[in-house]
């Protein structure tokens, strides 16, 4: 997930072939007060105009409760991108951005509920009510950890190291796998340093977050590396996959391989290994 | 010149009054000083100040520390130039229609072709010595204004009918090494300073950071990779810019994991060929200019780092140019069109703002010749219908590649067919054309008179298109 400034008219122009698979056209911090209006006509003409092909749109909104964060939403969504990203994102806020987007879903009559959101979990409150922000709109179809701002609203040190997001970043990844929903890690910031981003990134994997986000086009590539399947475990994945077909045409409801049964966690895990690995070019689809 | 005679001059003026410089010569000069050479202003300065009329310029490139040239041309002093590339106020008062005579735009091969066949006269060559000795030996690697190799200024040297060195590192005979050899050097004339250090070199190069810049070297490299060139005893060569240099990298790792060392990397040498070398990628260098202070150092000390004059790099009518034995080129292209011509002479204004160099004898010359540019740059589509100014023919260009696909020139039928069979994402330039066109629309013609401000000769000296003024 690439952040792209929407004030940019270069990158947004190039945000679709830098590799990233969603892009999120930023309205928020990377847009200076004196640019908002006109990055917001800039991105609704991106979005018009621009093939994104494949690649995911989000529009990173302001907060509704600055002037800038409801005319964001309302000129934004009539051009239908994929999803919004809303900034310190809670319950009530959520839930405004969902009324929103019924109205404006009806006035224009695009199909109900096609445009989804994204929360971005930045304050103390929003992680402890992690759950309740997913639920508080059927569009939910991620959480995004914003470490920065959560570190600051906690008045502590962010580091390098990230030992201070350990809690957040656990939370994140339990609480979106058990509602279903994508939970992508916080971005590394130090853009040179290639090693840090590659530790930072395996680490928000073994936490079980399922995505991440970037700042910087170079980091893509190392950040699919880490979350790219080994050829092994693709290889696994498709055995799994090809015995659980045999054993259907069978009619059998357990089966075994290399003498250890497998069952539907198994079968889940081989399902999401391959679509990776597709998705990432790793093999044919 | 015979025993006890002396090459040694007190001045210039000395040297103008020997030499017998008149009105209409054509004087010649090499720009491996590039954006700091201080010899071609002072040169020109000081025959203006003679009087002198009609002088024909002959440098290999021209920079924009040459922008007294602009006021020589308005008030006739300097009549005609010709060079290899041409860039700055001169190039843009050439497009004005400030020369008297169109210019003559070269290729590094073609210009030494013209002297040494004697399509390009040259009465008297000037040549910047960054060290010199008292009887005309030359090298560029020592001095305060060392630019390493002077690959450029050989054929001025060999074949001008009279050739002065020019030098503010005046050492006693003789110079080691020699470069350019006292056989050919007539005079030998002192100055305080030749150029300036920082104009000279770069400093560093850098590898491009632009992530899109970064993609194209990506596809580039896939590119090479598939073609099957990458083996041992490859060839390569590619520009100083940041993407050429990120192909450079790419291919680098290519290299390195499948274990193959090439047999010479070519062309203007930087300072990451050089590493490629000491990495012991290729076995050796073929260097007709330095790049950066990495470039100088390696050719002063490292006997694999070889010296080749723009004769032996490019010159078609020679027994056999280096570039004829180069597999790989990256090429970049201010315009390309459906035709695969491209245009690095004339900017998207119509205006002069470079010219071949080694462009096109280097595309006519390697087995894979590929075009590295973004589809759009600065809003404007990359790819036309024609260009602009054809500055290399489209049947010596083998592949575009651009950070939204690849299209191979279908000339190139055995190409497609080895391509075809890999991952790579094939278009044609005319599916790449409407892609880019549909994001930037069309943009407008640009008009010209009939007037003609330049002539661009192919490397063999056929005339290959010309430039008009712009209205």
């Amino acid at each position: 997930m690439l952040f792209i400034p929407g004030s940019n008219p270069g990158m947004l122009q190039d945000a679709a072939i830098l590799g990233a698979d969603s892009i999120v056209l930023d309205l928020e911090d990377a847009v200076s007060l004196t640019e908002k209006d006109s990055a917001r006509i800039l991105v609704r003409e991106a979005i018009k105009t621009i093939d994104y092909a494949q690649v995911e749109v989000v529009v990173r909104v302001n907060p509704l409760d600055t002037e800038f964060g409801v005319q964001d939403v309302d000129m934004i969504a009539r051009v239908q991108p994929d999803t919004l990203l809303i900034p310190k994102a809670n319950v009530e806020e959520i839930k405004r951005v969902d009324l929103l987007l019924d109205r404006i879903e009806k006035e224009e009559g695009y199909a109900a509920g096609r445009i989804k959101i994204i929360a971005l979990i930045e304050t103390a409150l929003g992680l402890e009510t992690v759950a309740d922000v997913i639920k508080a709109s059927p569009r939910m179809v991620g959480v995004l950890l914003g470490g920065e701002d959560l570190t600051s609203d906690l008045g502590i040190k962010r580091t390098k190291e990230g030992d201070e997001i350990f809690y957040a970043r656990n939370k994140v990844a339990t609480v979106c796998r058990a509602l279903k929903v994508d939970a992508i890690d916080t971005p590394f910031t130090d853009t040179n340093d290639y090693e840090g981003l590659i530790k930072d990134t395996t680490k928000a994997k073994s936490l079980g977050l399922t995505g991440k986000s970037v700042i910087n086009p170079r980091q893509i590539e190392l950040i699919h590396a880490v979350f790219a399947p080994t050829e092994t475990e693709l290889k696994h994945a498709l055995r799994v996959l090809a015995a659980m077909e045999e054993a259907e045409k069978e009619g059998k409801g357990v089966f075994s391989l290399d003498g250890k049964m497998i069952d539907a966690p198994v079968i889940n895990r081989a399902k999401s290994i391959v679509e990776l690995g597709q998705r990432l070019g790793l093999m044919e689809r | 010149m015979n025993p006890g005679d002396q090459k040694i001059l007190g001045s210039l003026d000395e040297a103008f009054d020997r030499l017998g410089i008149s009105d209409g010569m054509t004087i010649s000069f090499h720009h491996h000083l590039r954006n700091g050479d201080y010899v071609l202003n002072m040169v020109v300065e000081a025959l203006a100040k003679r009087g002198i009329k009609d002088l024909i310029i002959a440098a290999s490139s021209i920079f924009p520390v040459h922008t007294p040239l602009v006021k020589h041309m308005q008030s006739g002093v300097v009549t005609g130039i010709v060079a290899n590339y041409i860039s700055g106020p001169v190039a843009e008062a050439i497009s004005r229609g400030e020369l008297k005579k169109p210019a003559i735009m070269q290729t590094h091969g073609g210009r030494a072709r013209a002297i040494e066949s004697g399509d390009l006269h040259i009465d008297v060559a000037f040549i910047a010595a960054p060290t010199a000795d008292t009887y005309g030996n030359i090298n560029g690697v020592y001095g305060k204004s060392a630019c390493g190799t002077l690959g450029y200024a050989v054929a001025d040297a060999e074949y001008a009918d009279k050739t002065v060195a020019i030098t503010d590192n005046l050492v006693s005979f003789p110079a080691c090494p020699i470069e350019i050899s006292q056989v050919f050097v007539d005079y030998v004339v002192q100055v305080d300073s030749v150029g300036d250090p920082k104009g000279i070199v770069s400093g560093t190069t850098k590898i491009t950071k632009d992530p899109v810049a970064l993609i194209i070297a990506k596809r580039a490299g896939e590119v090479i990779k598939a073609s099957g060139l990458v083996k041992n005893g490859m060839s390569f060569q590619t520009g100083a810019g940041g993407t050429s240099l990120a192909v450079a990298a790419e291919l680098k790792e290519i290299m390195k994991r499948d274990g193959v060392v090439g047999s010479f990397a070519s062309g203007g040498i930087t300072g990451y060929l050089v590493e490629m070398l000491e990495e012991g990628l290729f076995r050796t260098l073929l260097d007709v200019q330095c790049f950066d202070l990495v470039a100088i150092e390696s050719y002063r000390n490292n006997a694999r780092h070889q010296f080749m004059s723009a004769s032996m790099y490019g010159n078609p009518h020679t027994k056999g140019a280096v570039v004829n034995n180069l597999d790989i080129m990256i090429l970049g292209a201010t315009e390309i069109d459906t035709e695969y011509n491209v245009n690095v002479t004339t900017g998207s204004d119509g205006v002069i703002m470079g010219g071949s160099g080694g462009h096109s004898d280097t595309a006519a010359g390697s087995k894979l010749a590929i075009v590295v540019t973004q589809l759009l740059k600065a809003r404007l589509p990359i790819i036309k219908d024609k260009v602009m100014t054809i500055t290399t023919p489209g049947e010596s260009v083998d592949v575009l590649v651009t950070e939204r696909g690849i299209a191979v020139n279908p000339r190139r039928v055995d190409l497609i067919e080895i391509l075809s069979k890999t991952k790579l994402k094939l278009m044609t330039i005319e599916e790449l054309k409407t892609l880019a066109e549909n994001i930037s629309g069309l943009p407008k013609a640009i008009k010209t008179s009939e007037h003609i401000v330049a002539v661009v000769e192919y490397r063999d000296g056929s005339v290959i298109d010309v430039v008009r003024q712009c209205l």
